[in-house]
């Protein structure tokens, strides 16, 4: 399949950044299962892309390949220009640059939240304790919970919990933003808080990659909204595009699926 | 039914049968006639055994005596261990000298009391554990000869441990001190082996000489557990990291050493370790008797702690691993700073469970010829003078140990509020 580039739209023209992330023929297999087949993308500095499609497409595998939580067998994975391999300086070095965000926050439950927010740029990055601790208490205002800061995440609820988390990815101060389904584990009220988060960072002109199914959210940042199935890139296009004209049969049902129930 | 709208109604007290004192002896004890007379029967039962074990170990009690002979036909003989009591907490140490093991019990229990306290976890642990433990040694030998190479050996453990755990945070200054120590070390050791420096070694002498085949009682079963269990830990923890590890090798010798230490009864490595050890070392080499001993206790609790250690690893769900590899921590990283403090909050009621348990187990070394404190109350039944009380002496015994067990059962307790404190909803 043919690499696409996104559509410029008016406000956010890409045509002319360069490229972040390159995946060059990613294969992947479960045993027997073939969860990635043949992906390749290529993704811009500053570029959204929403991945959507059915459970067990692949989509999390896809973007959890990109900081190595797995591990791809076939093809080539490389951000920033650093090829990624089994070398763990490289895999070391792309993670400091990449963020990652999950479905089921994994905040550090024995840590205070600031203490959360501090412990990868004091240890990873060497970052001096009191510097380290204002980064994380203006990232705490940015997400609008620095009163929290002295709590523990079991004293806060889901949305809080995964504000929190994208706050301690921004403490590294990644290039790359990777959430893995991010308001799936929230409770419908909550998935607001956390999406007017997300809506923010991408209007700073964060690179994003987001496996979601709000697809209000895809429609609000995304330059480019992708669907999997059975894990292969389906289809890919510009939001307004992609919602209006699906143009493949696959497509076309999940958005049914997903749009009207 | 009320008409009163939702959200506006009374908060009505429990009936007053189901609260109170007479609420609970109602519905606990006598909630029914069969209830109520099994409660009576027990309650008579209770009393009888209570005051006729008062009877014997209070009101008949003989509390000074000469000899057995002045205790028959009355309670409990408290005379014979008060007649013995020396020899049952500190066995055949010589007798003018046992205030020395007095002391080192005590600092032994200040030790461990002033590490309990979470406040002291830090470095301070170091200082307490290096000056008490020292102290401990030194009272019941009486005489430490430290060789040239053990000083040379812990600069450079000292030197490296700070540089590897102190790298991160510390000024330059620091680790160059650290690194200059962990340099004299290896240099010294280098000179050392190579016979540059002479086979010296520091003298400690203060008091008479006592090897430790006359030691015996309280402070050999504090020594054997406190220090069996401080080097099995950290042993057990490396041996469940090992266990989890992803390379064959490092597994595979885990696995193999945990099975086989678990296969065994302590008391056949006990036996092995006194037994067959000197038996492949060459001649003229001996290892001390307790050492082995303590050898033994440190590789069986070892295995044990290992497989507690790793249940609490299992238990933590897989993205707390992957958060912290996304964050761009390296494996030693996460592993103190994430996993391990986590996996060892699950596992602290099953890991005091085993402590209590083998700082009970450490009898079991009078199988090759150590008195520890309840084969020396054993030894005290020997004397004809005083023949035919073990009861007093067991009990007693069993007293003793029970204060030691009963306050680590608390600290667990403690432990796991303290340790959890905030992080529970």
């Amino acid at each position: 399949m043919a690499t696409v580039t996104a559509t410029a739209n008016a406000s956010h023209d890409l045509s002319r950044a360069p490229s972040v992330i390159t995946l060059k023929g990613v294969n992947k297999w479960y045993g027997q299962f073939h969860v990635l087949s043949d992906i390749n993308l290529d993704v811009k500095q500053g570029e959204r892309i929403v991945i959507c499609g059915p459970s067990g497409s692949g989509k999390s595998t896809l973007i959890r390949c990109i900081n190595r939580l797995e591990e791809h067998q076939r093809g080539d994975i490389s951000v920033h220009g650093v090829t990624l391999s089994n070398d763990v300086k490289n895999i070391e070095a792309i993670r400091r640059d990449v963020g990652m965000v999950f479905q089921s926050f994994n905040l550090f439950p024995h840590l205070t939240i600031l203490d959360n927010l501090t412990l990868a740029p004091i240890w990873v990055k060497k970052t001096p304790k009191k510097e380290a601790e204002e980064i994380a208490m203006s990232l705490l205002k940015r997400v609008r919970i620095p009163e929290q800061a002295n709590k523990y995440p079991g004293q806060l609820s889901g949305g809080q919990q995964q504000r929190v988390a994208i706050a301690r990815a921004l403490c590294m101060r990644p290039k790359i933003m990777l959430f893995d389904e991010p308001t799936s584990a929230l409770d419908p009220e909550m998935v607001k808080e956390v999406l007017d988060v997300m809506i923010e960072l991408a209007k700073e002109g964060m690179t994003m990659l987001c496996v979601t199914h709000e697809m209000g959210f895809a429609r609000a940042v995304a330059d480019r909204v992708i669907f999997m199935d059975r894990g292969e890139i389906v289809e890919q296009n510009a939001p307004e595009e992609f919602f209006a004209h699906p143009k493949n049969e696959r497509t076309k049902t999940f958005l049914g699926q997903i749009l009207h129930h | 039914m009320t008409d009163v709208p939702a959200g506006e109604r009374q908060q009505l007290p429990p009936p007053a049968t189901d609260s109170g004192a007479l609420g609970w002896l109602r519905r606990n004890l006598f909630s029914s006639w069969g209830n109520a007379i099994t409660t009576v029967v027990l309650l008579f039962l209770l009393l009888w055994l209570v005051t006729s074990f008062l009877n014997w170990a209070v009101v008949n009690a003989v509390w000074t005596a000469p000899n057995g002979q002045a205790c028959r036909g009355h309670g409990a003989c408290w005379a014979l261990i008060h007649e013995k009591y020396r020899f049952i907490f500190f066995g055949t140490f010589p007798y003018e000298q046992q205030w020395r093991p007095l002391l080192a019990v005590i600092i032994m229990i200040v030790m461990l009391v002033t590490s309990a306290d979470r406040r002291m976890w830090n470095q301070r642990l170091l200082w307490i554990w290096g000056t008490g433990s020292f102290l401990t040694f030194l009272l019941m030998f009486g005489q430490i000869h430290i060789p040239l190479g053990l000083i040379l050996f812990v600069a450079l453990a000292v030197g490296g441990l700070g540089m590897l755990l102190r790298s991160t945070v510390a000024k330059p200054t620091e680790i160059a001190g650290w690194r200059t120590l962990a340099a004299i070390g290896a240099i010294g050791i280098v000179l050392r082996l190579t016979g540059v420096l002479p086979p010296w070694s520091l003298a400690l002498a203060p008091f008479s000489y006592v090897e430790t085949s006359l030691w015996g009682g309280l402070p050999v079963t504090l020594i054997l557990a406190t220090y069996g269990l401080v080097f099995a830990f950290p042993y057990g923890i490396l041996l469940a990291l090992g266990r989890r590890s992803n390379l064959p090798l490092i597994k595979g010798l885990c696995v193999g050493f945990i099975e086989l230490i678990r296969g065994v009864p302590l008391i056949s490595l006990l036996i092995m370790a006194s037994v067959m050890l000197p038996l492949f070392l060459p001649t003229g080499m001996s290892i001390d008797k307790f050492l082995r001993a303590l050898v033994a206790v440190i590789f069986f609790a070892g295995a044990y702690i290992a497989e507690i250690i790793r249940g609490g690893l299992q238990s933590l769900p897989k993205g707390q691993f992957e958060a912290a590899d996304a964050m761009g921590l390296n494996y030693f990283q996460k592993t103190t700073l994430i996993i391990l403090p986590q996996a060892l909050r699950v596992v602290i009621p099953p890991l005091i469970n085993t402590f209590i348990g083998f700082f009970k187990d450490t009898s079991l070394v009078l199988i090759i010829g150590i008195f520890d404190f309840l084969n020396a109350a054993n030894q005290a039944l020997v004397d004809p003078n005083w023949a035919g009380f073990p009861s007093e002496v067991y009990l007693f015994a069993a007293f003793v140990y029970f204060c030691f067990c009963f306050s680590m059962s608390r600290y667990s307790k403690y432990l796991e509020v303290e340790l959890n404190k905030g992080t529970r909803r």
